[in-house]
């Protein structure tokens, strides 16, 4: 009986659930000294001066540094793709550019002394000024860089067809923001790095990418990469945001060369909202165009990117946003054109999506808005101009290759556990009763790309004389279950149990490479390499059992409810995978095992609908989300328990961005939503227990037959809810209410069309 | 200052600063890394111990204000036979975990819940976690997991 | 995260409490709950050098009915209140309300006492209390005395205590059976209200009072006074927002806040029986 397919639970619980987790800052690391950092408390401003001999002066303050005093190069562009004028000092140096820009590092005894030197250290500032808002700072007025002489960080300069609408009876248009959010994983930033005795630098992370932060380390400390061992323990989430390496952690690196002490950071949540990277950030204006009944036949969308103050990968997510323009839809006509500029705010980065979100909120925002249009019912609207499974793979307009799927079976299956009609229904009873709470629903029809970059992963299967199994991969989990995920999959194919498979991740020492956990690409990238490993394990181990058992090689069968193999026919005469490791070694001195370094097979595109529920007070403006369904697409799922469990995180990551979380800045740039208690982050009062299914379209681009289930929910979430919200208010005139969608959001818009429309009394 | 407190039923005494919070003491003076701390603004929950039996955010109590009093972290919430509480096994077999950060909280608040109302509804359940975030898993499975651990007999042994 | 150093000291007694708070006057604080004043000072905005924990006082940690009123000692904490059989028998609404604030844990530590002598316009129980026409004993070192609610809020933060006095009781009317209605908008259940109402009914009438419609709770006068010449709940709402200051944020304009007050003051009469 194969494992695949089932809900085992995970090994990786117990210890979670009985002695908690090994994170970074729970690591026993005698010695050690504690950074904290002073930051800007300016959104634009000249350095003047920075005076730190009271935070040197003090008991248990070790070191006091600034840019200056490290000597490191300027952090490079991202990918190479950004203006380069436009890169940061590893600390802030003359001039810092947003609130929370790290200026000055403190090396004390204690984790207290190491705070309470912060207030000692005295930065005075000139202040410039100060561009927060995107639409803003694309005029190039308030330059960031004036050497660079725009904040134009990168572009994407596709389309301009003047003529894409021409032969369209209908054309809407609408401007639409994707608001910034914070990723808020609930483990902050934590690092820790020594030198050990071999004089490399040791670093313990909490990092979604292990080998990159090595080799980002390596370069810019100036040193090999073998000289730098990153060891991975438990991750607190990650999210994208910890893809990427942070200034603050190359300082901790730099110190724990020179200090000859372990050195430890862990940030507070209050430096996390202001430096862990943002997500999102998009202003986007849309235009979509067609027949009166309902073929789209044009789309366009033009995205202006926050950055925030240096760019990094958020800079260049619109080329993802781009990947995804057209959805899941046969538009013939699609463009996307982009312009990321810089502001006086946190650096944006890769979040839960990454770029994709954004397209599919955007398409599915318009595809609600030009169905108001034709009075046309918003699923009808989608079933006319959903991809037809027998397209695949489709290329769309902007040349991305779609490999299969099923959009109308997602749409349909949604719509029946929705009860749809019921649904309608009852809007319309509300409606005509005039009911203080209306109903709304929201649709959102997506398709997402996941393992869309080219990297390949790295997978290693050994098995050890006694019979258990070791795998080495080159994925980073932090929550997403692949010890438990990889174990099944090595279980399947070698016929040894699940608890006797010991899954390495996250050491660069014993795992070589690897491009570590984000874009959902880890079970069709790692888990692919480690399932081929396990793959050629077993036919390494026929060979042995060949020779062992005198037979032929075509003769060999592995019994895999045993885990033994055999002459066909004579199972009796079996040898264990005990046995063969032992042959092995005793053979040529190497152990049975096998090493993979799986190219990537290509991207995939999961789907699906989303169908959002919400009753919304019109008299409050506020926002319950009732019910929330999911049909979600990815392929072969291996293990539907974490496969569900994606979805569900997902889900309330992507009601979040609809109805409650916005990070917010003043006109100064001082940042409003800087805490915890500020930020909406989403909490379980305010979600509903979610609805989902799966379907099953399994991918003929990798042998697993596996999509990616990370990030789905959330692509698909935002949009339905949203589109939800507006679809409750929208028989009171509410065209658009612009996310997220708080009760003075709606109450606000709800009010402009009475007073429009003289029904209601403005009141001053 | 000496703070001294019982710890998942061991005497534990540490002379420590003032202002030393709960949530330290337990994790820096004892040596119970469990308990996590998740912000500052006694937003999270991730902290949660129960102190004399009820849930509470260690990272809002001062060590010197738990001193002389009974203090549960997850690590002494498992039976003493080692086997795993009936909350501890529902979040378990209700994949009520991914990360694990806010688990340890979530836990000790799930637990101090179901004893304080023993048959919640699910909306009793979720405003009763108004206090602990989790990014991961959307609570749904969390919810779940509370949900059959209040009709599990053994919750009540 | 961390606070800044400071000293702490275990008051013995009340008296010992209040000797402390002489001696050492504002470089001095009580330490209840704790709910109100860590948070301050894990932020630094509040750093006082000597910390004076009342917490172990349990004497202050009741509830009962005397002489027409619940009676509830400072330092009852909220959960205490929410399940006690007096306080939900005699005063339903502040039982309700104890049991809505913050979430679980925050309410087996933080204390009414602490709670209303911090003074935050945006608290829960002031309005309550305010609305009931409750009472606050203090004693200090010139004894006790009590404070009328409507005295006792003065402005942000800052309420009619001096010093060296400590908040020992709060009184409100025993009215059990009596009609209230409890209205709070927030975006999200945690949250500190938007904006709330409270309407209760007491022995001299129906009593109304805002959250965070100003710098200190409100009494709505306009509308208690609408009520008591027998407007209906929709027509004495419509002045909630007299006498009213509330200050904007990217929560809620000023227009948005007075609508929503109106809105939420007519729904708690409604509940109230109006």
């Amino acid at each position: 009986m194969s494992i695949l397919g089932n809900r085992v639970l995970r090994r990786e619980d117990p210890k979670f659930l009985t002695v908690g987790g090994t994170y970074v800052a729970d690591l026993d690391l005698p010695g050690s000294l504690y950074l904290s950092f002073v930051r800007s408390s300016m959104a634009h401003a000249r350095i003047a001066a920075v005076d730190v001999s009271g935070a040197q002066a003090m008991t248990g303050v070790i070191g006091v540094y600034t840019n200056e005093d490290l000597g490191l190069a300027r952090l490079p562009a991202i990918m190479g793709m950004t203006n380069a004028a436009m890169t940061p000092t590893v600390l802030a140096s003359e001039i810092v550019r947003y609130v929370g820009e790290p200026i000055v590092a403190i090396v004390a005894e204690t984790r207290e002394i190491a705070a309470d030197a912060m207030e000692r250290v005295v930065v005075e500032y000139d202040p410039l000024s100060v561009v927060i808002d995107p639409v803003e700072a694309r005029k190039d007025e308030v330059l960031l860089f004036p050497q660079a002489g725009t904040n134009t960080a990168f572009a994407l300069d596709f389309g301009g067809d003047e003529s894409l609408f021409d032969d369209c009876e209908v054309v809407v248009e609408q401007d639409l923001t994707n608001q910034r959010v914070a990723p808020c994983p609930l483990e902050v930033r934590s690092v820790a790095g020594l030198m050990t005795g071999d004089g490399r630098l040791e670093f313990h992370a909490s990092t979604q990418a292990p080998h990159g932060v090595r080799d980002t380390l390596a370069s810019s400390l100036g040193i090999e990469p073998d000289m730098v061992h990153v060891v991975t323990p438990d991750v607190g989430g990650g999210f994208g945001a910890k893809a990427s390496v942070y200034p603050e952690e190359i300082v901790v690196g730099w110190c724990a060369q020179r200090l000859g002490r372990p050195i430890r950071w862990t940030e507070t949540r209050s430096e996390s909202m202001l430096g862990l990277g943002h997500g999102r950030g998009q202003v986007q204006h849309v235009k979509i165009g067609g027949t009166r009944d309902g073929i789209v036949k044009a789309y366009r969308i033009e995205v202006l990117q926050d950055s925030g103050a240096y760019p990094g990968i958020g800079a260049v997510l619109p080329f993802m946003t781009r990947v995804m323009t057209s959805g899941p839809y046969k538009i013939p006509r699609a463009e996307c054109a982009s312009i990321s500029v810089v502001t006086n705010s946190t650096p944006t980065t890769a979040y839960r999506g990454a770029g994709r979100p954004e397209a599919t909120a955007a398409i599915e925002r318009a595809m609600d808005l030009f169905a108001r249009e034709i009075a046309m019912d918003p699923a009808e609207l989608r079933r006319r101009n959903l991809i037809d499974k027998e397209e695949f793979p489709y290329t769309t307009p902007v040349e991305t290759v779609y490999d299969i799927g099923d959009y109308h079976l997602a749409l349909e299956l949604a719509l029946e556990v929705a009860g749809y009609d019921d649904l309608r229904s009852e809007q319309e009873r509300r409606r005509a009763s005039g009911d203080v709470r209306q109903l709304g629903i929201g649709l959102s029809c997506y398709v997402e790309i996941t393992n869309g970059m080219p990297n390949g992963e790295f997978g290693a299967v050994e098995v050890r004389p006694d019979g258990k199994v070791i795998v080495r991969t080159g994925t980073s989990p932090h929550g997403q279950g692949h010890v438990t995920a990889w174990s099944m999959l090595v279980a399947e194919q070698m016929g040894i149990p699940i608890e006797d498979i010991e899954v390495i991740h996250g050491d660069t020492d014993i795992v070589p490479r690897g491009a570590g956990t984000m874009g959902s690409r880890s079970l069709q990238a790692g888990g692919a390499a480690v399932n081929q490993a396990a793959v050629d394990v077993v036919e390494k181990a026929k060979d042995l059992a060949a020779d062992l058992l005198e037979a032929d090689r075509d003769d060999i069968v592995l019994d895999k409810s045993s885990g033994r193999f055999h002459v066909v026919g004579t199972p009796a005469l079996a040898r264990s995978w005990a046995d063969l490791a032992k042959a092995a070694v005793a053979k040529d001195g190497n152990p049975l095992f096998a090493e993979v370094d799986l190219a990537s097979p290509g991207p995939t595109f999961p789907f699906g609908t989303h169908i959002s529920v919400v009753e919304v007070d019109t008299e409050t403006g506020k926002v319950t989300l009732l019910r929330h369904i999911a049909v979600d697409d990815a392929g072969k799922i291996l293990n539907p328990l974490l496969a569900e469990g994606q979805v569900h995180g997902g889900i309330a990551q992507g009601v979040a961005q609809a109805l409650l979380e916005e990070v917010v800045y003043d006109l100064d740039g001082n940042p409003l939503t800087s805490t915890l208690a500020d930020y909406s982050f989403i909490s379980a009062a305010e979600l509903p227990s979610f609805e989902t299914r799966f379907t099953e379209t399994p991918t003929p681009v990798n042998a697993l037959g596996a999509k990616g289930i990370g990030e789905s929910g959330t692509i698909g979430a935002t949009p339905a809810v949203h589109n939800a919200v507006c679809d409750a208010v929208a028989h009171l005139g509410v065209r658009h209410i612009d996310m997220p969608t708080t009760p003075m959001r709606v109450w606000g818009a709800i009010q402009e069309v009475g007073i429009a429309a003289g029904t209601a009394t403005e009141r001053r | 200052m000496q703070i001294d407190m019982t710890v998942n039923g061991t005497f534990e005494s540490d002379d420590v600063e003032a202002r030393t919070l709960l949530v330290h003491f337990l994790r820096d003076a004892v040596g119970l890394t469990g308990t996590n701390v998740g912000c500052d603004t006694s937003s999270c929950g991730a902290c949660t111990v129960l102190l004399n039996g009820q849930s509470v955010k260690s990272c809002t109590v001062l060590a010197a204000q738990a001193s002389g009093e009974q203090v549960t972290t997850i690590e002494g919430l498992a039976r003493p036979t080692g086997e795993m509480h009936p909350v501890q096994r529902s979040f378990r077999e209700c994949h009520g975990l991914q990360c694990g950060y806010c688990t340890p909280g979530m836990v000790m608040a799930v637990t101090s819940l179901l004893a304080e109302n023993s048959e919640p509804t699910e909306e009793e359940i979720r405003i009763g976690l108004e206090g602990n975030l989790c990014r991961c898993t959307g609570y749904h499975n969390i919810v779940a997991a509370a949900l059959a651990a209040s009709v599990n007999p053994e919750l009540r042994t | 995260m961390i606070p800044a150093k400071f000293d702490y000291v275990r008051a013995g007694s009340l008296d010992e409490a209040i000797a402390l708070l002489v001696e050492h006057g504002d470089d001095a604080k009580l330490l209840a709950g704790g709910h109100s004043l860590l948070p301050l000072m894990k932020l630094r905005l509040a750093q006082p050098a000597l910390l004076v924990d009342i917490g172990p006082l349990r004497e202050l940690s009741y509830v009962k009915e005397e002489n027409g009123y619940v009676a509830l000692g400072a330092l009852t904490r909220h959960h205490d209140i929410a399940t006690s059989p007096v306080a939900l028998a005699g005063s339903p609404v502040l039982a309700h309300v104890a049991g809505q604030i913050g979430d679980p844990q925050v309410r087996h530590r933080g204390t009414i006492g602490g709670s209303i002598a911090h003074g935050d316009p945006a608290s829960d129980l002031p309005a309550v209390l305010l609305a009931l026409g409750g009472t606050l004993v203090a004693q200090g070192p010139n004894g006790r005395r009590e404070i009328d609610a409507k005295d006792f809020f003065l402005s942000f933060f800052e309420v009619a205590l001096s010093p060296e006095e400590v908040l020992v009781e709060v009184r409100v009317p025993f009215a059990p059976g009596g009609q209230w209605g409890f209205e709070k908008l927030t975006k999200r259940a945690q949250d500190w209200a938007i904006v709330g109402a409270v309407a209760a009914r007491t022995p001299t009438g129906v009593g109304v009072a805002l959250i965070n419609m100003g710098p200190v709770p409100l009494r709505s006068g306009a509308v208690e006074a609408a009520v008591a010449s027998g407007a209906s709940a929709a027509q004495a709402a419509e002045l909630a927002a007299e006498g009213t200051a509330p200050l904007a944020d990217f929560n809620g304009s000023v227009a948005y806040r007075e609508q929503v007050a109106r809105v939420l003051v007519r729904r708690a009469l409604e509940r109230a029986g109006v």
